[in-house]
């Protein structure tokens, strides 16, 4: 570890890998549900399992972001964090708000949690994705400018690169577009405009430059390719990502009420965002294969390029296939999206997250890398989680596909729900699919824990 | 795109002008563009005669006095390029500001036309002809907007001497970005405005 101060990533990247833990437990459980009706009702029902799901999913990469921040500023930076002290103080705050926020989930009904945390002073509640309690959201807006302040000061006192330059644009755009959070105007159809501003700006938009500098930050490290032409691809994919992804929030506009030239502009745009994924790709496989020193790191560099082609896939290939408005108008709101939706984020961000803690990790623990043994069983959970996600897609498409024959261009359609009976079969797969991504997981936790002959750091 | 003559002792040496990054850059604005056209086609093809009806409304002579203004801006880059190659010093700056002027007066033609146009009441939701006009010739605009700051940025730079014979190299890149809105220019002008 170059700097003391890195080490408040630490506790960071463990809460993430919890909280990692529970969003797949929720999503066993739910997934469960889709064919057992009943299964842990009423104490946990669907719903409340899928918000679970979900939020646990946001907060665990949220996490990783910030825990790959204070690991990655400081270096970038080459001076300690402004204040690691703080660092701390926002890790038990973030991590306790967040607990409370999944106990009150599973604890009340949604209504009276809403009228329990004062919903009624700002009525934010009830939004998918966006469900957290104001006192939630108040609080995650405080951390993330605490957050934000830290590692901002620590660049403005330190050496400034592309990396943490794009880093911090990423950050601050992710901050400031959660604050239409907090805007909930009566009119539906604002309320879902403004909604997508947080929930696609986010992922498609913001969070793909903290994606891109962390790539480029262990590529840099693992690789030895010089600076420049890593920043100059981290420019490239920047601008690729800005140019298609801000006007692509259209494919979203299709059908909620906004004039008709957003299917144009949300079909030609959202068309257009496979490019910087495939860039990051591209730039990955390229970056290792003109490596310049062997790494004793390979399950980090096994993650870089996994999120390159995993996010290429999930967010481009699986994204592409249902954003031209004439394909949406049949496929929205299926099990179509619900493929795209896991590929993407597990390819795009859960794995640079895993990627961020697998170089970040040994080095945190005194060791450039991990021993053998561990790495090799690491590998093996990114194989495991990896190929399972694939099957989780693959057959959620399938199920999609079948959706959307059945109750939607058939001569005969049936309705919503006799069409998901009779796909009941893929929701089985996906289960077991599920099963094996648990495995996968509780192998990849394991690895932290097996020694070994380790590698100096 | 870019056809300055290079010196002979530079004429074995096959080199890309300007920066690579540019030309992937360049690379995904065409095929945003290219996206922007085949849809345009694609429209088009199920309605020609609203098209055809649509387009009779738009001012042919303001568009092709806007392609001579991009066209000669165009030539006023090339010729910095050349003075940077002939270490022309005072040459290169003045050339680029030149073709900033130009862009500058592609702007205020364009902005004449859309006051017209805005002033008749049409707007994206008119018809899908409009939609198509205003969407395509508005990102164009934008896309002239960033080249002139883009001229701007290497006017002060050329003024501060920091291109020459040997270091042309973020010059080309800025030049190549101002023909390649150029370039969009001259296809989408025969698309929207002339081809029936």
């Amino acid at each position: 570890m170059q700097y003391k101060s890195q080490a408040v990533a630490k506790p960071y990247f463990i809460a993430a890998i919890g909280l990692f833990v529970g969003q797949i437990l929720f999503g066993l459980i739910m997934g469960l549900q889709y064919v057992l009706g009943d299964f842990l009702f009423p104490a946990i029902p669907f719903n409340v399992a899928r918000m679970v799901h979900t939020n646990l999913l946001i907060v665990w990469l949220l996490f990783g972001f910030m825990g790959g921040a204070y690991f990655l500023i400081p270096e970038e930076s080459e001076t300690e964090l402004f204040s690691p002290k703080l660092a701390l103080i926002m890790f038990w705050i973030f991590l306790v708000a967040g607990a409370a926020t999944i106990v009150g989930y599973l604890a009340v009904p949604y209504a009276t949690l809403a009228e329990l945390t004062g919903n009624n002073i700002i009525e934010t509640m009830g939004r998918e994705f966006l469900e957290q309690p104001l006192p939630t959201k108040v609080g995650i807006v405080a951390v993330a400018l605490v957050f934000l302040f830290n590692i901002t000061m620590t660049v403005l006192k330190g050496k400034k690169t592309a990396i943490s330059l794009v880093l911090l644009i990423g950050l601050w755009g992710l901050a400031v577009f959660y604050l239409f959070s907090f805007y909930n105007p009566a009119n539906v159809v604002l309320d879902k405009f403004f909604w997508w501003w947080t929930v696609h700006l986010w992922v498609e938009g913001v969070w793909e430059l903290i994606l891109g500098s962390f790539l480029a930050f262990v590529l840099i490290k693992t690789t030895g390719v010089d600076r420049e032409v890593i920043e100059k691809w981290l420019y490239v994919i920047v601008t690729l990502t800005l140019i298609s992804g801000i006007i692509g929030t259209g494919h979203h506009y299709f059908w909620i009420g906004t004039p008709e030239y957003w299917q144009w502009w949300g079909s030609i745009f959202s068309a257009l965002e496979p490019i910087p994924f495939f860039a990051m790709t591209v730039f990955a496989f390229n970056m290792v294969n003109r490596r310049r020193r062997e790494h004793p790191n390979k399950a980090a560099v096994l993650w870089a390029l996994g999120t390159g082609v995993m996010a290429f896939l999930g967010a481009g290939v699986w994204g592409f296939l249902h954003t031209l408005a004439p394909v949406n108008y049949y496929t929205h709101g299926t099990q179509i999206t619900a493929a795209h939706g896991h590929m993407a984020f597990y390819g795009a961000y859960a794995m640079v997250n895993l990627m961020i803690i697998s170089y970040a990790m040994p080095i945190l623990r005194g060791r450039a890398a991990n021993s053998n043994r561990s790495q090799v069983l690491e590998m093996w959970s990114f194989w495991l989680m990896t190929v399972s996600i694939v099957f989780i897609t693959l057959f959620l498409t399938a199920a999609g596909i079948l959706q959307v024959w059945l109750q939607r261009v058939s001569d005969t359609p049936l309705p919503f729900m006799v069409a998901q009976d009779k796909i009941a079969l893929f929701y089985w797969m996906r289960e077991w699919a599920g099963v094996a991504f648990l495995i996968g997981l509780i192998v990849y936790i394991t690895s932290f824990f097996v020694s070994g002959e380790e590698k100096a750091s | 795109m870019n056809t300055i003559a290079l010196d002979p002792a530079e004429h074995h040496v096959k080199r890309l002008p300007g920066d690579l990054a540019i030309w992937f850059f360049i690379l995904a604005e065409m095929v945003a563009f290219a996206v922007f056209f085949s849809s345009y086609a694609f429209a088009r093809a199920k309605n020609v005669e609203m098209f055809n009806l649509y387009q009779q409304t738009l001012d042919r002579n303001l568009g092709a006095l806007n392609t001579l203004l991009l066209i000669t801006g165009s030539w006023f880059v090339v010729l910095a390029v050349q003075a940077a190659h002939r270490d022309d010093q005072k040459s290169i700056s003045r050339n680029i500001l030149f073709g900033f002027l130009c862009g500058g007066g592609f702007l205020t033609v364009k902005v004449i036309e859309y006051a017209a146009k805005f002033g008749a009441g049409i707007s994206l939701s008119t018809n899908t002809f409009y939609m198509f006009y205003i969407s395509l010739t508005f990102f164009h605009f934008m896309h002239v907007i960033l080249g002139m700051v883009i001229l701007a940025v290497l006017w002060k730079q050329s003024r501060d001497g920091a291109y020459g014979a040997h270091n042309a190299h973020g010059l080309e890149s800025g030049a190549a970005y101002w023909h390649m809105v150029d370039l969009l220019w001259i296809v989408l002008f025969p698309l929207v405005y002339v081809m029936r």
